[in-house]
């Protein structure tokens, strides 16, 4: 039956809208149906291609960054090098390991790339432009965004390979270690907006909180690129380490999927940071979506910039760093916002700059404080049994 | 620059306190008895006035009627430079004690030697082949060495 | 409850993308702790020892090229030196000041390799290393106009060096001598203040002097445990009496001490190079000897300080126009013999980084 949404999606009304001018009420369900298919196809699609775009984009800004082009062979300035890379990826020999466990292998990528795709249904990409205004989207998002850890188990597990589980076991220490500042660095947007709906947040961010909330903001930037498996934290890709990690023994397009997930999950979450701290899709002048995908775009750029500078950490100074240093931030943070909310309820822009000036003195003076108290150690865990040969 | 010991003045010291040790002296090195090498190489590394604490190198030459091992020191504190060599009669099993307790720097240097010259070294902790594979017979840098005729196989293991 | 676990034994290598060559290790750990480590080498054993028994002395020169793949240049000198002290060749000083430029360009080339992987090991995606590659570049640019081989080079010969420079060679030398002091400052910058590089590398794999010395770890790894010990000052060889440069130390002797050691020795190489331009003067580069050697029955042993520690080459002779017999003593073979007590006690991920910062090649440690 047709379900009242609290705010339609443009595209969706004018296909409900024309089907049900054609057919009649009878067909409303087909209208629904139709409406409700073609804003899917163009938000899947519109995700997928664009995370192929972006595995363009990383390949030539990171060439540009160590002095050298990119892609440039395949199709004008490397356009096609995405295509070239799934056809690629199509054409070689799907391996399955003898002893492996079949149903949770195949399952494995599905299960890594739906959630990202269900987490789009919650995200507004312009004034009016979503799937769905879920009153508890921030939930979802983030109950989407931990199954990428079963995901990553699960490869691993059904793997066969001891390296594999290997890497799989410490890929999940470090996601399940990052959920916690990142939860609550969201938290603290919520309680600033007092809602959990996306449109909400955005409607409530008359400046953004990226101004308001800066250690909601490093705590969310540092806790994302760790459940994104990008570098600094991509101990999980570590090449020069455990070979492949939980993705050894993929092959073809369950690898191409894999592989995808990964990119098309930093658009994801430029899209959510974009949300939730960047005002969404709001400015002046230009159309609401064209700001959106700057917006997204910024993030990723960032992400790129990130991954071509920095080396990798090593595990335990980086579940030390979670546990030790981000998540006390992220309590401070969120018991600063939660009192000054009740300060100022329904807060009007001057209120937010007032919190702002708070929130940054606070930062300021909190991060070198825990930064000295907690130091990364490298020391050795002591010389074990040195006499074994 | 570094001054080199001549094996007359190291041959005279050693002798001093090693009796028996020393079987030849020529201006560039010194020849000891196979039995007493770590006793002297113990003696050179810690001796004050010696001090040879880097063993540059431990290598071997197959003379077709004896092998010679020959271990160059070298004093960093002093930089001074000397060479000590073992000659080992015969082509039947030449073995000699190993300086790897001495200098640890020697544990894969000699089991090159051996690996590649035959030359055994007792004490040594871990005297296993190190260049060739496991299972690889005969050594390969012995002037008498031929390869054995193709096709020879690759042993399992190793 | 008690957990039951075990230690568990992984081969790292021989293929693997780490790239230090064919080197195989055999790492026994518990969790993540490394309990014991074994070394397996011989991939790339060639019999370059053997080979040279039947080669005539310049002959040998193309062998030995193919040792220290990275750095020819002091492999063609060690072993050209202890050929000239055998057959008792004065080269002139033209052929000696070339050499000197020769092969303090190639230890620049060493270290910005060295430094280069070290980085790719921590993880920094490549950045440092195509910076590194970039300078590298010029380099062999340079080397291809002195000899024609950018890595393979061939260059020296018994009595001095095989040809004089082509007259592009000074003015691109004096390009290169201007900018490469600002690229190595920008390489460092990107490095030694990285917090990340600092955490991994400070205080890992620490190597006291004593074991240092004991375990006849020589070059860069050496002075970084803070052992004053080169041979370009202790006993100099070609020209390096005539020239002036500091010895960079390390003090503790960890991960971050052997990189930063490397550093500052390609600034001490571009100083030894600038000296080098200043004093050279036109003149023969090679002495005129015989075409086939034929040295008196004798033996011979001149090292040098290669980039990656003390290189020799001990040649036996017997009256015959081919060595009876050449032992390599290779820097890199002897330095792994600390690779135990380098290792034991610290985490996976160190174990690579700590690789990466002995520097060793395979072709010198199998040879």
């Amino acid at each position: 039956m047709e379900t009242q949404l609290p705010e339609r999606n443009v595209l969706y009304g004018w296909v409900y809208d024309a089907v049900k001018d054609r057919l009649g009420d009878d067909w409303a369900w087909l209208a629904y149906a139709l409406g409700a298919i073609t804003v899917i196809m163009v938000a899947v699609n519109a995700f997928l291609l664009l995370g192929t775009l972006f595995t363009w984009i990383e390949r030539k800004l990171v060439g540009r960054f160590q002095a050298r082009v990119g892609p440039n062979r395949a199709g004008p300035f490397g356009l096609l090098q995405p295509i070239a890379d799934a056809v690629k990826l199509l054409f070689k020999e799907d391996i399955i390991p003898r002893r492996a466990d079949r149903l949770v292998f195949n399952v494995a990528p599905i299960v890594m790339l739906a959630p990202s795709l269900m987490a789009l249904a919650v995200i507004p990409f312009g004034d009016r432009t979503f799937v769905a205004d879920l009153n508890v989207a921030v939930l979802y998002v983030v109950a989407m965004s931990g199954l990428a850890s079963l995901a990553v188990l699960m490869a691993g597990y059904s793997s066969a390979n001891k390296l594999a589980l290997f890497g799989s076991m410490r890929a999940v220490a470090m996601l399940v270690s990052y959920e916690i500042p990142l939860v609550m660095s969201i938290l603290g947007v919520t309680i600033l907006a007092g809602s959990m709906s996306m449109v909400a947040i955005v409607e409530a961010q008359t400046i953004p909180y990226i101004l308001v909330s800066p250690i909601g903001v490093l705590v969310f930037l540092v806790a994302i690129s760790a459940e994104l498996n990008r570098p600094p934290f991509d101990v999980t890709e570590a090449e020069s380490e455990l070979v492949a990690g939980y993705l050894t023994e993929y092959s073809g397009m369950k690898f191409g999927v894999f592989y995808l997930a990964e990119f098309a999950n930093v658009l994801l979450a430029g899209a959510i940071f974009t949300v939730l701290f960047l005002d969404g899709w709001e400015w002046a002048i230009l159309p609401s979506h064209v700001w959106f995908l700057l917006k997204v775009m910024t993030f990723a750029f960032m992400a790129s910039w990130v991954r071509a500078t920095v080396p990798r950490l090593r595990l335990d100074q980086i579940l030390e760093f979670a546990w030790k240093f981000l998540f006390p931030l992220s309590l401070l943070n969120v018991i600063l916002l939660a009192a000054e909310v009740i300060i100022w309820p329904e807060p009007s822009a001057g209120d937010l700059l007032l919190m702002a000036a708070i929130n940054w003195i606070g930062a300021i003076a909190a991060i070198p404080v825990m930064a000295r108290i907690v130091s990364l150690s490298s020391k050795p865990v002591g010389l074990i049994a040195p006499e074994v040969r | 620059m570094t001054a080199t010991i001549t094996g007359q003045r190291l041959g005279a010291e050693v002798s001093s306190h090693f009796p028996e040790a020393v079987v030849d002296v020529s201006d560039g090195a010194v020849w000891l008895q196979p039995a007493s090498i770590a006793g002297v190489c113990a003696y050179l590394r810690d001796d004050e006035s010696h001090q040879f604490a880097l063993l540059s190198s431990v290598t071997a030459v197959d003379y077709v009627d004896h092998f010679e091992v020959v271990y160059r020191l070298t004093s960093i504190v002093n930089n001074t430079s000397t060479v000590l060599k073992v000659r080992l009669p015969g082509r039947e099993d030449p073995a000699l004690p190993s300086v790897a307790g001495v200098w640890l720097g020697a544990n894969l240097q000699e089991r090159e030697i051996y690996d590649l010259m035959g030359v055994r070294f007792e004490g040594h902790p871990n005297l296993k082949r190190i260049l060739t594979w496991e299972g690889f017979e005969g050594h390969p840098l012995r002037r008498d060495y031929l390869e054995p005729p193709l096709p020879y196989t690759w042993p399992h293991g190793g | 409850m008690t957990l039951h676990t075990e230690p568990v034994t992984v081969n790292i290598g021989p293929h693997h993308p780490s790239t230090h060559g064919v080197f195989r290790m055999r790492v026994t750990f518990d969790g993540e702790n490394i309990l014991d480590v074994e070394p397996v080498i011989g991939y790339l054993h060639r019999g370059t020892e053997k080979l040279a028994e039947e080669r005539q002395y310049t002959q040998v020169i193309t062998l030995t090229d193919r040792l220290d793949y990275v750095a020819s240049m002091t492999n063609n000198q060690a072993y050209v030196l202890s050929c000239e002290r055998l057959l008792g060749i004065d080269p002139p000083v033209r052929g000696m000041y070339l050499r000197v430029i020769a092969a303090e360009l190639q230890r620049i080339v060493s270290h910005l390799v060295a430094t280069g992987f070290f980085m790719q090991d921590l993880g920094a995606f490549a950045t440092p290393l195509m910076y590194a590659m970039r300078e590298r570049e010029r380099i062999l640019d340079l080397f291809e106009m002195l000899c024609g081989a950018r890595i393979t080079v061939s260059y020296m010969r018994i009595g001095g060096v095989f040809q004089d420079t082509p007259e592009e060679f000074w003015p691109a030398l004096g390009r290169l001598l201007e900018e490469l002091p600002g690229y190595v400052d920008e390489l460092e910058g990107l490095i030694s203040a990285n917090e990340i590089v600092l955490t991994r590398t400070k205080g890992v794999s620490i190597i006291p002097a004593e074991l240092a010395i004991n375990a006849s770890l020589t070059g860069p790894m050496l002075r970084a445990s803070g052992v004053a010990w080169d041979l370009r000052k202790a006993a100099p060889y070609d020209v390096y009496d005539r020239l002036s440069f500091e010895m960079p130390l390390g003090e503790h002797g960890d991960n971050y001490d052997r990189y930063l050691v490397r550093i500052r020795e390609i600034r001490e190489s571009i100083k030894l190079v600038q000296q080098c331009v200043e004093q050279i003067e036109p003149g023969a580069v090679r002495a005129t000897t015989a075409m086939l050697f034929r040295p008196p029955p004798g033996e011979a042993y001149v090292p040098i300080e290669a980039p990656k520690g003390e290189l020799g080459f001990y040649l036996v002779s017997d009256g015959s126009i081919a060595p009876y017999r050449m032992h390599i003593r290779a820097p890199s073979f002897v330095n792994l013999s600390v690779l135990r007590e380098m290792m034991v006690g610290w985490k996976l991920a160190d174990a690579i980084v700590s690789l990466g910062s002995i520097d060793f090649n395979m072709g010198e440690v199998d040879r």
